[in-house]
């Protein structure tokens, strides 16, 4: 069935984007990441101009991040304490990132930037998370413990000063690694339109050693918030927001996000970070792919808004 | 005074031709509405070409080209080249007010109709219409080979958005001619220009024009007006129904 797009200007399969919004939402509920960096390449391969797709992506996440929030909160697994530091970080690097995304622009070269930051922050982050999981479930198989919370391994980052005590984590570390983290992922957020809960989830666990079970509810709360204010930001300023792609998106991402949070509580924490890192992974390969393989087509045609 | 008031009637009957034809044209539809279940349409002009003066005899054959031109649109065409080893965006142009669907239609391919030098001058066929481009300082056209021409073209054919028909037009009657202009799903709105030429014996002898309107109806238009007129609004209730989709969710689906 087809529905034509309002801001999009295009018609779109209902059945199609309802399907996409399912599969991303079954991702971001399992994993605790908004999918951002799944759906808007997604959109974007049907045919949706990027900009209106990464401006509707913003409220596709708000909805599915909050029925994750929710079903994580009555399960107490949500360090409100802990997300309001990261979100206060958070919005002095996003406003960092919008300021260096206009410089950019200008410059030009910003699809450029943006695919190799893409590339090179889900390859590494991706290729970390694989190697850690792989060595912790080696090390559970020679009857160690899995855990990666050892007494006495404590690394630099637990000998900063400004120690804070974050009670639903069990955590007793220094604010300023949580700020440095908050920072970095508005910074990035707002240039690579991401929620960037796929950096938060690994970064919480490495340098933080947030437990599994509170850093998916933690990391949903704090996409909810940036995506729901981002939503408001695109609409006011690039009026491109589609509302009607949004809500059949929406509609498939909140039911997907239900069966994808209850799987996820179920599995292993080592087994989830594995399948995360593969994921993330496997699509910093595809952007790879992207930049070395040559293209199709040499030309790319891009309407130029009027100003 | 005799004698020049003579010349001059001379001069006006020697400039008239000897056949004068004029075109009735009339558009299936003037106004294409975009409603949710929009997929493209097909609009049919019909016309018929009648002599200008009672009792003027008329051609035995003419050939017909319709050209319709959507809203002026910039757009900037992009050429990949790898540097270091990744395929980047290096060179661009730009072509500026350029028609956002541009469709020629005719009853036989254009290069038979008339002369190259006539296609040239009354911009005919996708190879001669002015695609103005941005080089430098200046806003030209390039000639038709240019390879960023040629992409931007070809580009646009894949959309859908340009197109060239020879065999778009029919002719019911010598004189009654029917041309079949299709709209796809992603024809911009806006107000588009249909232009319609009458050719015999390798020149044009008559030209008309006429109009269409692309809107946005019903919910489309509300949505698309609100998200342009009212920015606040809209995001704060696009954010507040992702809210309610996410709660209703998590309410439908509570087990515990």
């Amino acid at each position: 069935m087809q529905i034509y797009l309002p801001i999009a200007d295009m018609p779109v399969n209902i059945f199609l984007v309802l399907g996409m919004g399912l599969a991303v939402g079954f991702i971001s509920g399992m994993f605790g990441i908004g999918g951002g960096f799944l759906m808007t390449p997604l959109l974007i391969f049907i045919g949706i101009s990027p900009a209106v797709a990464v401006a509707s992506v913003a409220s596709h996440i708000s909805a599915s991040s909050f029925t994750g929030a929710i079903t994580y909160w009555r399960k107490r697994a949500i360090d409100v304490a802990l997300a309001m530091m990261l979100l206060a970080a958070g919005i002095l690097g996003t406003a960092t990132g919008v300021w260096l995304f206009t410089v950019l622009r200008t410059l030009d070269q910003l699809d450029l930037v943006i695919g190799l930051s893409y590339v090179t922050l889900l390859t590494s982050v991706g290729g970390m998370m694989i190697w850690e999981s792989v060595r912790a479930e080696l090390r559970a198989r020679k009857g160690m413990p899995a855990t990666l919370r050892r007494p006495g391994s404590h690394s630099w980052v637990h000998g900063l000063p400004l120690k804070m005590r974050f009670k639903r984590s069990k955590i007793y570390v220094s604010a300023i690694p949580v700020w440095v983290i908050g920072f970095t992922i508005g910074f990035v957020g707002a240039i690579l339109g991401i929620g960037g809960g796929f950096l938060l989830v690994p970064m919480l666990i490495y340098f933080l050693r947030v437990p599994t079970a509170t850093v998916i509810g933690t990391s949903m709360v704090l996409t909810l918030i940036t995506m729901a204010s981002a939503t408001v930001m695109h609409a006011v300023t690039n009026h491109l927001v589609d509302a009607l792609l949004a809500l059949i998106l929406m509609v498939g991402g909140v039911i997907g996000a239900q069966f994808g949070a209850r799987t996820g509580q179920r599995m292993r924490g080592e087994r989830l970070r594995l399948l995360l890192g593969l994921l993330v992974f496997a699509v910093g390969l595809r952007f790879a792919f992207e930049l070395i393989v040559k293209p199709e087509d040499l030309y790319s045609l891009r309407a130029v808004r009027p100003d | 005074m005799r004698r020049l008031a003579l010349t001059l009637v001379l001069l006006v009957a020697g400039m008239a031709p000897a056949a004068a034809e004029k075109l009735v044209v009339s558009l299936s539809n003037h106004r294409v509405a975009v409603t949710s279940s929009f997929t493209g349409e097909e609009l049919v002009l019909f016309g018929t070409i009648e002599p200008d003066r009672p009792r003027t005899a008329l051609r035995p054959a003419y050939d017909l080209v319709v050209t319709v031109t959507g809203p002026k649109q910039t757009l900037r065409t992009r050429r990949k080249e790898r540097v270091l080893g990744i395929w980047v965006n290096t060179e661009m142009r730009e072509f500026v007010n350029v028609p956002a669907y541009l469709a020629i239609l005719s009853n036989q391919p254009v290069d038979t109709i008339t002369n190259a030098d006539t296609l040239r001058r009354l911009q005919v066929g996708l190879d001669n219409f002015l695609l103005t481009q941005r080089i430098g300082p200046d806003v030209a056209d390039t000639v038709p080979s240019d390879p960023f021409r040629t992409a931007f073209v070809r580009l646009q054919q894949q959309y859908g958005l340009y197109r060239q028909s020879g065999t778009a037009v029919t002719f019911l009657t010598p004189t009654v001619f029917r041309a079949a202009i299709p709209l796809p799903s992603n024809a911009p709105t806006g107000s588009y220009a249909v232009d319609v030429k009458l050719f015999a014996d390798n020149a044009m002898v008559a030209r008309t024009s006429s109009a269409l309107e692309v809107i946005k109806a019903g919910f489309e238009q509300f949505v698309a007006e609100s998200a342009r007129d009212h920015g606040l609004l809209y995001g704060l209730v696009t954010a507040m129904m992702a809210l309610l989709t996410g709660w209703f969710a998590s309410v439908v689906f509570r087990r515990d």
